[in-house]
């Protein structure tokens, strides 16, 4: 299973505002009633979105000057709360490539590596000037360089990371573990049977 | 020797490093639930692949359940879809279903320690961020997404690095009127909701001791909440105590045999931890939360912060926070009306709790305007309840008695906050929109809190309403 090396990615942007942005903001609970990932692109963010429009103002998912952006910023411990894979798969759908942000939380962080969709840590200062570089000329083009390991905007670099395991599993195309972990099913089933529990 | 038990479990469990650094880490019992595994059987089914131990992965249903019309087909046709998908993959894969008809069904985190089959110095894997509940058994437990649910389904595995352990001591007896949910509220409120980003929280000392498995529990549920993935206690006789003679524990010999094992796990007495931090119980009071994250809480007795009295890093947030609560900052958090009382959930919907609020609101009354609902964690821990006859003390005190699920916890079933209502809340999160409503909003407080909430309409500490010293 040959995936795509991602090594950048480059795509316009737009910034969501707020930390603790937890997964049921990202997608409410009553969108998981489904059996399948696909149309909840459309539902991302929906009751922050609904609320703006109620209050006479327009979410930056729905500023017309930011549609088509692929590259999301936000603030610190992004996708917090559920497990629910149905947030990056979600974002990820809405048309999201990667996200920029000043940290993660952890499962968020996991499942959006899974789908090749990098997240991406930059300092806080550093997401405002992209942010205000980005309200200035929303059709600026943003480079995310998973390598060097920096996000570039007209001619101006900002330091971005992910972990080390992150970076390798991107740019080496093995984003998706399934194909590794069907690799080890021999030494999966010695461990298996060396464990009184799971060989009962 | 001189490893935690987590290190230990680590061992036990890893099957190989992976390219990208990662740990191959066997999955010694997978849980599911109808929301986050059609997707990965549906994946499984696209790969050609099979569920290699199908005898370790089980199954019930709990986030979409009605708690009050069961009968299927559900009037909710997207949830019906959802038991029936469920149903069928765990039929045509060999999976233990513990369905609705089955008198087992109920929280998954409810379900796996009851059956027995949460078991110490085993590695657990649930597509929910609530695994961490498992922990209070020695098991090293993790929320994982959906793909990763496949990943499990078919190899057993899954890829992760090896968390950080902090140690989280708590020394001393709680005072009467304070429990398990709000130790856990101040460690979060302490230490933040992200502070447990990259560890595992190992909780101990002579609190923890003396807590019961179910208040072991309460607290490793909302590790995730402070930002740990991992949370547990080490195995005690406690632990022993609760598992003997439960459906999936070992018998016989083999308890013997599975009992010392299970000892061995234990962290060493010179483990060395990354991080250590100390509370004193004495310190900690009735918690509720103002905000819309867990970390947001105050004791009963404090007034709601002004935000120029927070960190300027959380102001930001407090002021979001104040705006969609409806509250000031500087105003005291009791007196606050309360639309709706939830008492249930992964955190607090079993036996011990049911039995701790029944008690004291045994010849009480709701409060008139009050909608109160009492939703037990499983289908077991109602049979028990109704035959101690806590159920009636419930009923006769103007409480809804519901079937188990996760109900309103998170509003998935019919369940659901309306408009701007409050509700004080037995369950884990308060995020904005979580129980159903948009613009709904959550108190998240103890047990025996929720019912003071219930009988007095307000946010009330629970001493002074039942009486507790």
């Amino acid at each position: 299973m040959a995936l795509e090396k991602i090594t950048q990615v480059t795509g316009r942007g737009v910034f969501v505002p707020g930390d603790d942005i937890d997964t049921d903001r990202i997608i409410p609970a009553r969108f998981m009633k489904c059996i399948t990932f696909d149309g909840l692109g459309e539902f991302t963010f929906a009751d922050a979105r609904a609320a703006s429009r109620e209050e006479g103002k327009t979410h930056p998912l729905d500023d017309a000057r930011f549609t088509g952006a692929s590259i999301l910023l936000s603030g610190s411990n992004f996708g917090c709360g559920s497990s629910r894979e149905h947030a990056p798969q979600a974002l990820y759908r809405f048309g999201f490539r990667a996200i920029l942000a000043e940290s993660f939380a952890e499962i968020f962080f996991g499942n959006s590596t899974t789908l090749g969709m990098p997240c991406v840590v930059m300092a806080p200062g550093d997401i405002r000037s992209l942010a205000g570089l980005i309200e200035a000329d929303p059709a600026a083009l943003l480079t995310i360089d998973l390598l060097e390991g920096k996000v570039t905007v007209a001619d101006v670099d900002f330091p971005a990371s992910l972990p080390d395991h992150a970076k390798e599993a991107l740019v080496t195309g093995r984003w998706d573990a399934i194909a590794d972990l069907l690799e080890g099913l021999d030494d999966v089933r010695a461990r298996a049977a060396a464990l009184p529990y799971m060989s009962a | 020797m001189s490893q935690t038990l987590l290190d230990k479990v680590w061992e036990a469990h890893s099957v190989r490093t992976l390219p990208n650094g990662s740990t191959q880490l066997l999955i010694g019992t997978h849980l599911i639930h109808e929301v986050t595994s059609p997707q990965a059987f549906g994946m499984l089914r696209d790969l050609g692949l099979k569920v290699l131990y199908p005898g370790r992965t089980f199954a019930t249903v709990d986030h979409i359940v009605p708690t009050d019309e069961r009968e299927e087909p559900f009037s909710d046709r997207l949830a019906d879809e959802m038991i029936k998908a469920l149903r069928k993959n765990c039929a045509e894969s060999g999976v233990k279903f513990f369905d609705l008809p089955s008198g087992q069904q109920g929280i998954v985190h409810i379900v796996g320690p009851e059956q027995g089959i949460t078991q110490p110095g085993t590695t657990i894997a649930c597509g929910d961020s609530h695994t961490s509940t498992h922990g209070a058994f020695g098991a090293i437990a993790f929320g994982i997404g959906t793909s990763q649910v496949r990943d499990v389904l078919a190899t057993q595995t899954m890829a992760i690095r090896k968390p950080k352990v902090r140690r989280i001591n708590v020394n001393g007896n709680l005072a009467p009127g304070v429990y398990a949910k709000d130790v856990i509220l101040h460690i979060i409120r302490q230490l933040g909701v992200n502070g447990g980003l990259g560890y595992a929280y190992e909780y101990g000392g002579s609190t923890f001791d003396a807590f019961t498995q179910e208040e072991r529990m309460t607290v490793c549920n909302m590790s995730i909440e402070g930002g740990a993935r991992v949370g547990y206690v080490n195995p005690d006789e406690t632990t022993f105590a609760y598992l003997k003679g439960r459906p999936y524990a070992p018998k016989g010999a083999e308890w013997d045999a599975a009992m010392a094992r299970w000892k061995s796990f234990a962290s060493d007495p010179d483990a060395a931890y990354d991080d250590v931090i100390t509370y004193r119980a004495e310190d900690i009071a009735p918690t509720v939360t103002w905000g819309i994250n867990p970390g947001q809480a105050i004791f009963i007795n404090e007034n709601v912060p002004l935000p120029a009295d927070v960190p300027e890093k959380d102001r930001a947030t407090a002021e979001e926070a104040l705006a969609h609560m409806l509250l000031k900052g500087g105003q005291p958090i009791k007196g606050t009306k309360v639309d709706v009382a939830f008492l249930g959930s992964c955190t607090n919907g079993r036996l011990s709790d049911l039995i701790e609020v029944a008690k004291h609101v045994k010849g009480r009354k709701v409060h008139a305007g009050v909608k109160a609902i009492v939703v037990p964690g499983s289908q077991g821990v109602a049979a028990l309840a109704e035959s101690m006859g806590l159920a009636s003390i419930f009923k006769e005190a103007g409480f809804e008695w519901r079937g188990a699920g996760c109900s309103m916890c998170l509003g998935m079933n019919p369940d659901k906050l309306v408009g701007e209502q409050l509700c004080a809340s037995s369950s884990n999160r308060n995020f904005k929109g979580r129980q159903g409503s948009p613009t709904g909003r959550t108190v998240l407080m103890s047990p025996l809190m929720v019912a003071a909430a219930a009988v007095t309409g307000e946010i009330s500490d629970a001493r002074e309403i039942f009486d507790v010293n």
